[in-house]
């Protein structure tokens, strides 16, 4: 159960080995986490992160197979998911997703139907697959991370960002639709996050680690707000963004 | 009896849950609740975290039990259902001459509520909890219903005090009640300008006064640390009235007379504001008075005055932080109000008592030593820290935290602090063997799935 700091005991992330996702459980294992499910793909991955999880203060970690190139196998991953962590969770952490190069998949239908089941129609599934769960079971705490990719089109990213727009619009809404159950919702939109899946790309104003990025996730998580930006100085930066022209605005982002 | 869903919290307005709420006026109805569970009963709710909830189960109100039988004279003693409250028995019992034994810090708690977390009052140190004063009570369990004595099943009535709940539902209880020949209490008042002066004060003084309790300001640092109002007395004879309260000895407790009406979005307090508050209540006491006369109100229930003063502290909550020690480690008391001060966590007067010796109940709370209570908005960052390092201080001298102040104990604490759950769980398993009786508490700590 989440205590009166909204502290989980038991957490089940859905791309379960994503760096920031580990970092999060890491210092929520410190505090009173200790049954943790990962649903994941990589069985050599879910194996480290288990050992890593069990050392930070985990006492159960169980891991279920998830494929979320497969929007039809969501269900599927939520019930064993959800067995494994007891029945219920405390916590949900949706984390599943994939960051392409834009001007690789821009011509290539099949890419950008990938893309999309793995970061928008997966997650989503999953989603309602898991609402009359949480329903059920009175109380629960979900944590969906979006990106500020999602926040405004970029000619660089606007397949991936159209994913986490996507996915920005259906955290907030499923959030107002179980905030009188008891439910809490949470988008988190990091910004650019130095991690495996970013190695190799150009860095954004405002670039932070993994570990500060679970930091300010963290922080969030005990907080009542609803959408959480990370760092939290992006939600004034995309502020004055929203309001450029957008010949403007096309001008600053080419020159990040 | 046909439930709803309700989103139910404790009094500290933390961590609310979803749950089917019943109300049942007959036992017939209780027992047809008790026929599936996850399911836990509630009083007033008073009552901080979430013992009194139950997130995807049943959670049975008590108040649809409710009846008051005379007060028999002969004995001095009053059956009730679980479901009136210590405010409703002392209305009648007043003007008949009889106080509850045991009174918290407001009358707004069911018996069914006070039996479930033998509560105390600031007269533990001579009178013990509420269960000593308990003489039987009817519980329905899933099993069925049972009328139970410190003779018939000593097993089960004091694993019930305590239980919050876990062994089933309280229908019932006569209770002895204490004989008084006023309505006023007979007050000695004194201020000390640091925590030894009225550590000390208490420790060789109490045991002359049947009521003892100090206010202690956790917010000042430095020579005035710990700086307090020891308030002391006991019922007023009808010899020592006189005027107005000669004219009234037994006047019933009086009604509140304001109610915080919505909860303001950020909360009233904070830092500065707990701080000038605390800074009121000091100096509003005098250096020292003797015998001034009380109303039971003033003295056992100022809070009672605000109706839902909960309120107040806003959205995000407040716990209280209630922990007793034995006499050998009493500097754990001085230990706690120096961190909190140190890591700057706003904190109102904290309520410092002594306890007598305990009961066998294996989760009462009450061991012979010193008990400190503390109201702290949820809030600061450095909170959930610094409260799991004192668990560690005060479990480490022996000492335990009480179950119906508690919001966020982890469930190793608890079972370092209470070595003799497992006592409660096997009386709890022989009256409901699959398990049904559950709360969000219960879950948290571990002692149910
Ligand atoms: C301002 C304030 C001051 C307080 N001061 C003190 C104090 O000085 N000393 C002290 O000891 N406590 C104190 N308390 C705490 C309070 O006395 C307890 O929490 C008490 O249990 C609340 O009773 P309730 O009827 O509100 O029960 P609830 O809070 O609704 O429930 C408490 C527990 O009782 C169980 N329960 C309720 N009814 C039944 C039943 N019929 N059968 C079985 N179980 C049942 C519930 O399952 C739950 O576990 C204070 C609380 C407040 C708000």
């Amino acid at each position: 159960m989440r205590n009166a700091f909204g502290q989980p005991q038991s957490v089940l992330v859905l791309g379960g080995t994503s760096d920031i996702a580990l970092a999060v459980l890491d210092r929520l294992c410190g505090e009173r986490t200790r049954t943790v499910v990962l649903a994941g793909r990589d069985e050599t991955r879910l194996a480290a992160a288990t050992e890593r999880l069990l050392a930070a203060g985990a006492t159960t970690v169980e891991c279920v197979p998830m494929e979320a190139s497969d929007p039809s196998s969501a269900p599927a991953t939520i019930e064993a998911g959800l067995a494994a962590a007891g029945g219920r969770v405390d916590l949900v952490i949706v984390a599943a997703s994939i960051l392409t190069d834009q001007l690789e998949v821009e011509n290539d239908p099949a890419a950008i139907s990938h893309l999309f089941d793995i970061n928008l129609t997966w997650p989503a599934a999953a989603l309602a697959a898991l609402r009359p769960r949480l329903l059920a079971q009175g109380s629960g705490q979900v944590a969906i991370i979006s990106s500020v990719g999602g926040v405004l089109p970029r000619r660089d990213n606007y397949s991936y960002g159209a994913t986490k727009a996507g996915l920005d619009f259906i955290g907030i809404g499923y959030g107002d639709s179980l905030r009188d159950a008891g439910i809490k919702v949470q988008v988190f939109r990091p910004g650019f996050v130095r991690s495996k899946m970013t190695t190799g790309l150009d860095e954004a104003p405002m670039t932070i680690d993994v570990s500060e990025a679970a930091d300010a996730i963290v922080a969030g998580l005990a907080s009542n707000a609803s959408v959480i930006w990370v760092p939290s100085k992006l939600r004034l930066v995309f502020g004055v963004m929203r309001h450029l022209p957008r010949p403007l605005f096309r001008f600053v982002a080419s020159r990040r | 009896m046909s439930g709803h869903h309700e989103l139910l919290a404790g009094w500290g307005n933390t961590a609310p849950s979803m749950a089917e709420v019943v109300r049942p006026r007959t036992e017939a109805e209780v027992a047809l609740a008790l026929s599936s569970g996850p399911i836990i009963a509630r009083g007033l709710g008073r009552s901080y975290g979430d013992p009194a909830q139950c997130a995807g189960g049943t959670v049975l109100l008590n108040r649809g039990l409710w009846h008051l039988s005379p007060i028999d004279l002969a004995s001095g003693t009053i059956t009730v259902g679980a479901g009136v409250s210590l405010d409703e028995i002392l209305r009648v019992s007043v003007a008949a001459g009889y106080f509850v034994a045991v009174t918290p810090g407001t009358r707004q708690v069911t018996v069914g509520g006070a039996i479930a977390a033998d509560i105390h009052g600031k007269n533990h140190h001579l009178d013990g909890s509420f269960m000593n004063h308990v003489v039987s009570f009817r519980l329905a369990t899933p099993l069925g219903e049972v009328t139970v004595t410190k003779e018939s099943d000593p097993g089960l009535f004091w694993a019930t005090g305590g239980a919050m709940g876990l062994t089933g539902v309280v229908l019932e209880a006569t209770l002895a009640l204490m004989p008084i020949e006023s309505s006023w209490v007979s007050v000695d008042t004194e201020r000390f300008e640091n925590l030894d002066g009225v550590m000390d004060a208490m420790a060789t003084g109490d045991a002359d006064y049947r009521y003892s309790v100090a206010w202690v300001d956790c917010m000042t640092e430095g020579p005035r640390m710990g700086r307090a109002v020891l308030t002391r007395g006991d019922h007023a004879p009808r010899s020592a009235l006189e005027g107005r309260s000669a004219r009234h000895p037994l006047e019933p407790p009086a009604a509140p007379l304001l109610s915080v009406p919505l909860t303001p979005p950020s909360g009233l307090l904070n830092r500065l504001s707990i701080s000038a508050f605390n800074e009121a209540w000091f100096r509003k006491a005098p250096k020292k008075a003797d015998g001034e006369l009380h109303s039971l109100s003033s003295f056992f229930h100022p809070l009672d005055g605000v109706d839902r003063w909960n309120r107040m502290h806003g959205p995000r909550g407040f716990l209280q932080y209630q922990f007793v020690v034995d006499d050998a480690h009493g500097e754990v008391v001085r230990t706690a109000i120096e961190r909190l001060s140190s890591n700057k966590v706003p904190s109102f007067l904290a309520v410092l008592k002594r306890f007598g010796p305990g009961n066998p109940g294996p989760l009462s709370f009450p061991l012979e030593g010193w008990t400190l209570a503390l109201d702290i908005p949820v809030g600061p960052p450095q909170l959930p820290a610094v409260l799991d390092q004192l668990d560690e201080i005060v479990s480490e001298a022996g000492g335990r935290l009480y179950l119906a102040k508690d919001s966020r104990l982890s469930p190793e604490m608890f079972a370092t602090m209470y070595p003799r759950a497992a006592d409660l769980m096997d009386v709890a398993r022989r009256v409901d063997p699959e398990g049904r009786l559950s709360s969000d508490l219960s879950r948290r700590i571990g002692l149910t799935d």
